[in-house]
């Protein structure tokens, strides 16, 4: 009966857009400037020539190339246009079924493009974010379709766990094995969270995800309360991102209003409602427990583990949290089954990785690559090496909580393990390419900055330490520190690593870590006494 | 049902406890003592100070006495010089965060800070002192906060929350600034909810809340019996 109407709406959307001979997609995220204006001078110009039959102009997510942005993509030919402006909107449409705008076009070949692996990201800037029926057509919700028909949660689970899929939002935590875990764990009602807070400075990986395909997520969030037996969820966003939040407001109605969320979804026994939580912006309230406490309406601080959240998360009841990237892996998984993840990627770090990349390269933007790539190929292919009359120094991963990959290691795969294995994390995709021009004091002293401004402040090691941290790398800064400074930093980094209550205050150090092992001489050269040269002669 | 009783090792000695206690309740039980800030019996906890951190054998990373649950077979180490280093350091941390010049403390001689500085053999601050520009709080008719010497231990938030009821006390800011505050930021003495029980008072472990009109020699603390008046309260509901 469902399955009826939503095929009678895939149906007949994809007689409406076949209507057209040429499509014409506008990014419409937030990285991309004046896209609103450009798609009203494209609508006027569709218009003023009379081809509203025929050219069919779409709104759609991030196409991945914001540092070319905004983009516009001619379809059926796969033209893509980069730095459009409104001005450019009568030739562009008057230059549709003949020759393409050598000015505007892109390379098709572009290895920005070639070089990715896109699965989470597949849709998007292909499809309109708040359309279900473009969602429909373009497959969604045949993956949650499929798992309610065909599937127990048991198998959803097995198939989870054999895909080898591990956590997006930072840590990595094998994600079959949390869902495993909710879903024996004792105590009703269980919850279901998205953690949509993003705080890393420099990253727009989930902004971009919930700007582009919201519906993937709530799909993804669906699945999971099915397996896990969540009867309710969450989405905690920050308040930061307007658009994700109205594009969200607007998919769940849609979905509540075409039985894809709420009571019996698809005429199931399956009842799940979401709901949204605006978070005000502390980095902090992406820690799990601390997010979780802000759901209740409290100060959002961490508080200690065991007990987890799959035990004992939202109001003491089981809670299933996953990041966006994590659920948005969900549809794809189930529809092409495990081994088709667990073949992507390296043999402990499967599938794929969105990352936002930026810095000093020539391409900036959020990509997807398989697992296991090495950095090299990210920064030269992907990325096409870096701005002109420059040299690589460090690639900066993990944001706040990471550390700085030198030119020398560049071949090191793209996987949880082999960055950390280098000090650094994957963390949940920052992606920061370094150049000679960048003092590494700098970077950590900045990044310190953060952390101590962003330190909840309940535990001593954090609220104290980053403040020390901070203060003694001004003083590196300035040359004015000393051999002790060197060893009292640290130390310091030590004694937050060792005993900070959660992970903001343990991984704060990882950069000054990180930098003092790769990049010492950099340290040593702010140390204004003599004795420094000394002691670094051999 | 009746709660399992399980058997662990602490520093050599084979000890025992109900499932439901904490490493630092069996601890304290069996004579081993482990330095706490955040912790007082009869509130709950909140493994904030860092200072009862303690070794669990298999484990790299240290584990917070004062909240962690016993488990069958946990072999506890409770001091090693490892653990007393982190110690002295937590502890001269929050001598370096505001100024704790005790020689000129109402509390001097009943301090819990200063007595566990003692009782670490701390005689000198190592990390530079921050100093911020606290002011103190004497609007309250008997009472003074003095934020120059505040820990952020919470305590006083707990009690006023949990055992008095009137929840005067919170914290405002994040990090560093946090700072303890009354109602919505407003004086004591302008307080519409503090009741003048003056439990917070007592359970604060450094000067930072005080009686006025008290000379140094008889400004000691008297923490209330809180898991009595708790098991009380439980009964009268
Ligand atoms: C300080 C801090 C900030 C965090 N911020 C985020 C965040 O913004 N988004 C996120 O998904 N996870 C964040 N995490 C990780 C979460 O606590 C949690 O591990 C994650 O949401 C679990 O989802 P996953 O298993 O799908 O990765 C943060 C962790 C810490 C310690
Ligand atoms: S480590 Fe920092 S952010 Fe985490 S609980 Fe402690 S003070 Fe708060
Ligand atoms: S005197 Fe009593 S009521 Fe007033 S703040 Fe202290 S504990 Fe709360
Ligand atoms: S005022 Fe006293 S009890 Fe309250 S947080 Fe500060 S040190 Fe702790
Ligand atoms: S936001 Fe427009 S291409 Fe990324
Ligand atoms: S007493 Fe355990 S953390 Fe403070």
């Amino acid at each position: 009966m469902h399955r009826e109407k939503i095929d009678r709406i895939i149906t007949e959307h994809r007689q409406f857009l076949d209507q057209f001979n040429h499509h014409v997609f506008v990014c419409s995220g937030l990285g991309c400037p004046r896209n609103d204006e450009i798609r009203r001078a494209l609508e006027r110009a569709v218009q003023t020539q009379h081809l509203q039959d025929a050219v069919l102009i779409r709104k759609v997510g991030c196409m991945g190339l914001c540092s070319a942005g905004p983009l516009v993509l001619i379809q059926p030919q796969e033209l893509m246009y980069q730095g459009v402006q409104p001005e450019d909107a009568e030739e562009i449409i008057a230059s549709l079924g003949k020759s393409p705008i050598q000015r505007l076009l892109l390379p098709a070949d572009l290895a920005f493009f070639t070089r990715q692996h896109k699965n989470v990201l597949r849709l998007s800037g292909r499809i309109d974010p708040e359309s279900l029926p473009d969602y429909l057509v373009a497959g969604g919700y045949q993956a949650l379709l499929k798992t309610l028909a065909t599937l127990q949660p048991p198998d959803i689970l097995r198939s989870i766990q054999d895909s080898g899929l591990r956590g997006r939002g930072g840590a990595g935590y094998p994600t079959g094995l949390k869902w495993a875990t909710v879903a024996k764990a004792q105590g009703s009602p269980k919850y279901l969270i998205c953690n949509a807070d993003e705080g890393d400075p420099g990253a727009f990986m989930d902004r971009s995800l919930l700007e582009s395909t919201p519906h993937a997520i709530l799909e993804g969030m669906i699945m999971a309360a099915y397996a896990v037996g969540a009867s309710q969820g969450f989405i905690y966003i920050r308040a930061e991102y307007p658009l994700a939040v109205q594009r969200l407001k607007r998919v769940i109605r849609d979905a509540e209003q075409n039985n894809l969320l709420g009571h019996s979804i698809c005429g199931s026994n399956l009842n799940f409602h979401i709901q949204i939580r605006l978070g005000a912006g502390a980095f902090v309230c992406g820690e799990e427990t601390a997010l979780i406490r802000s759901i209740e309406g409290k100060r959002g601080l961490p508080r200690p583990r065991p007990p987890y959240p799959a035990e004992k998360g939202l109001w003491g009841c089981p809670t299933l949290i996953n990041n966006v990237e994590t659920y948005a892996n969900i549809p794809p998984l189930i529809t092409h089954g495990p081994e088709w993840c667990a073949n992507l990627g390296t043999d402990k770090s499967r599938g794929t990785k969105v990352f936002a990349l930026t810095g000093r390269v020539r391409h900036t933007g959020l990509i997807e690559v398989p697992m296991g790539m090495r950095l090299r190929e990210i920064v030269d292919d992907i990325g096409g090496g870096l701005t002109e009359g420059h040299t690589l120094k460090a690639v900066q991963t993990g944001g706040p909580s990471g550390g700085c990959i030198p030119a020398a290691l560049l071949d090191t795969p793209v996987s949880y393990e082999s960055l950390n294995e280098l000090g650094s994390i994957m963390g949940s995709g920052g992606m920061i390419v370094i150049d000679e021009t960048s003092s590494m004091v700098d970077i950590v002293t900045y990044f310190m900055a953060f952390c101590r401004d962003e330190s909840c402040g309940k535990c001593t090691p954090c609220r104290v330490g980053t403040a020390q941290i901070h203060n003694l790398l001004i003083k590196f800064q300035n040359h004015r520190a000393t051999m002790a400074d060197l060893e009292m930093l640290e130390w310091l980094c030590d004694l937050l690593k060792n005993t900070s209550l959660c992970g903001l205050g343990q991984s704060a150090p990882n950069p000054v870590l990180s930098a003092l092992r790769f990049f010492r001489r950099e340290f040593l050269d702010c140390i204004a006494t003599e004795q420094a040269h000394e002691e670094v002669k051999p | 049902m009746t709660t399992p009783i399980l058997t662990l090792t602490i520093d050599g000695k084979e000890v025992s406890g109900l499932a439901t206690e904490t490493i630092l309740q069996v601890a304290r039980e069996n004579g081993f003592s482990i330095p706490t800030l955040c912790w007082l019996e009869g509130l709950t906890s909140v493994g904030s100070c860092r200072l009862c951190m303690v070794e669990l054998r298999g484990s790299t990373a240290l584990h917070p006495a004062c909240i962690t649950l016993i488990q069958e077979g946990m072999t506890v180490t409770t001091s090693s010089e490892r653990l007393l280093r982190y110690r002295r350091a937590i502890i001269e941390l929050l001598f370096s965060e505001r100024n704790h010049a005790c020689a000129v403390c109402v509390v001097n001689g009943h301090c819990e800070l200063q007595s566990l500085a003692q009782q670490l053999g701390l005689d000198h601050i190592s990390f530079p002192g921050l100093y911020p520009a606290l002011p103190v709080d004497a609007s309250h008719s008997r009472f003074v906060m003095d934020h120059n010497r505040c820990i952020l231990c919470t305590r006083c938030v707990r009690v006023c929350s949990e055992i008095e009821g009137a929840h005067t006390w919170d914290v405002k800011d994040r990090g560093i600034r946090s700072r303890i505050v009354a109602d919505l930021d407003t004086p004591w003495g302008d307080s519409t909810t503090c009741t003048g029980c003056g439990k917070c008072v007592h359970v604060c472990p450094t000067g930072a809340l005080f009686e006025k009109g008290k000379s140094v020699a008889e400004m000691f603390k008297k923490p209330p019996a809180l898991p009595y008046l708790k098991a009380t309260r439980a009964q009268e509901v």
